[in-house]
């Protein structure tokens, strides 16, 4: 955390971004946080571009398992219906 | 405001999983080609902490599949399937174990020489400069960037190249969390690692994916 509790700079908070976003940071760690990302536009900016990159990599779908892997777990599957 | 994730499913959640698990025992085969492709990208992730190459991860994850069937009837609900599921997975990779099994275990590989900062300290005010730590310039607002752009094919193809690239620890806590939906305690549970060491594995790996991101973006 800062040196001086009464503030925090843009350089620690994209350190602590992701235990913001976690809820894992303490009440009073937050609180700055808060008033830092309220003051400043650069880190307002930089925790919304963090909540579109989990946006983003939420859009990654696991679409392609390959054909060869869907075929031998489909022939497994099969397999284990008829026991 | 800060979000916390359920750690428990949701009874939803958890209704619409019961029903899942009672047409897949009934062999329904559109319900099991439903759940690999939900889960085969964060599997064979999670399989590469545990093996060597691609390939046995892929031999894993289909024997774990198996594991999967065949355990079926002894899945009583209490954790979530996905976690269920996960869990088969890595006991698979253990047991395969002998040769193909790391030695190093898992959570002193994954933070062992990965201390990046998660943005260049170059674009922060120096040390003793008016206002140090500061940004320089700021970083681009997103937020006016169209859908389009933001969820087109290509922009989803850099966060799938830099999640690619990403050393194995941090591919799968950002694979569990941010592509399967899996929660903190989750990972934690599978991957047998602190909750302090899977916010900074995470916290790196989304990290680097920001910062693909930004250089495409933003340009």
């Amino acid at each position: 955390m800062a040196e001086s509790h009464d503030h925090i700079t843009c350089q620690e908070v994209v350190e602590l971004v992701t235990d913001y976003l976690e809820g894992a940071l303490s009440p009073d760690d937050a609180d700055l946080f808060e008033q830092h990302i309220n003051f400043c536009d650069g880190c307002d900016w930089y925790v919304d571009q963090m909540r579109t990159t989990v946006a983003a990599v939420g859009r990654v779908r696991e679409e392609d398992v390959p054909p060869e892997m869907r075929d031998r777990l489909l022939t497994a599957f099969r397999e284990w219906k008829r026991k | 405001m800060a979000q916390v994730r359920e750690d428990r499913p949701s009874s939803a959640a958890a209704a619409e999983e019961a029903e899942l698990v009672a047409r897949l025992r009934a062999g329904d085969e559109q319900a099991f080609e439903s759940l690999v492709e939900a889960y085969h990208g964060t599997m064979l992730s999670v399989a590469r902490n545990y093996v060597k190459t691609r390939d046995v991860a892929e031999e894993v994850v289909q024997e774990a599949w198996v594991g999967v069937l065949n355990g079926l009837d002894r899945f009583e609900g209490r954790s979530s399937l996905k976690t269920w599921v996960l869990s088969i997975l890595v006991n698979t990779a253990l047991t395969r174990g002998g040769r193909e099994a790391r030695s190093v275990p898992f959570s002193s590989l994954a933070l062992a020489g990965e201390d990046e900062p998660a943005v260049e300290p170059e674009r922060f005010r120096p040390p003793g400069a008016a206002f140090a730590g500061h940004w320089n310039g700021y970083p681009g607002d997103w937020s006016s960037l169209p859908a389009e752009t933001l969820e087109g094919r290509e922009t989803i193809d850099v966060v799938k190249a830099a999640i690619e690239t990403l050393p194995d620890a941090q591919r799968s806590v950002i694979a569990m969390r941010d592509i399967a939906g899996c929660s903190a305690e989750e990972v934690c549970e599978t991957l047998e690692v602190s909750a302090g060491n899977q916010r900074v594995l995470l916290h790196r790996a989304r990290s680097h994916v920001r910062a693909a991101l930004e250089r495409h973006l933003d340009g």
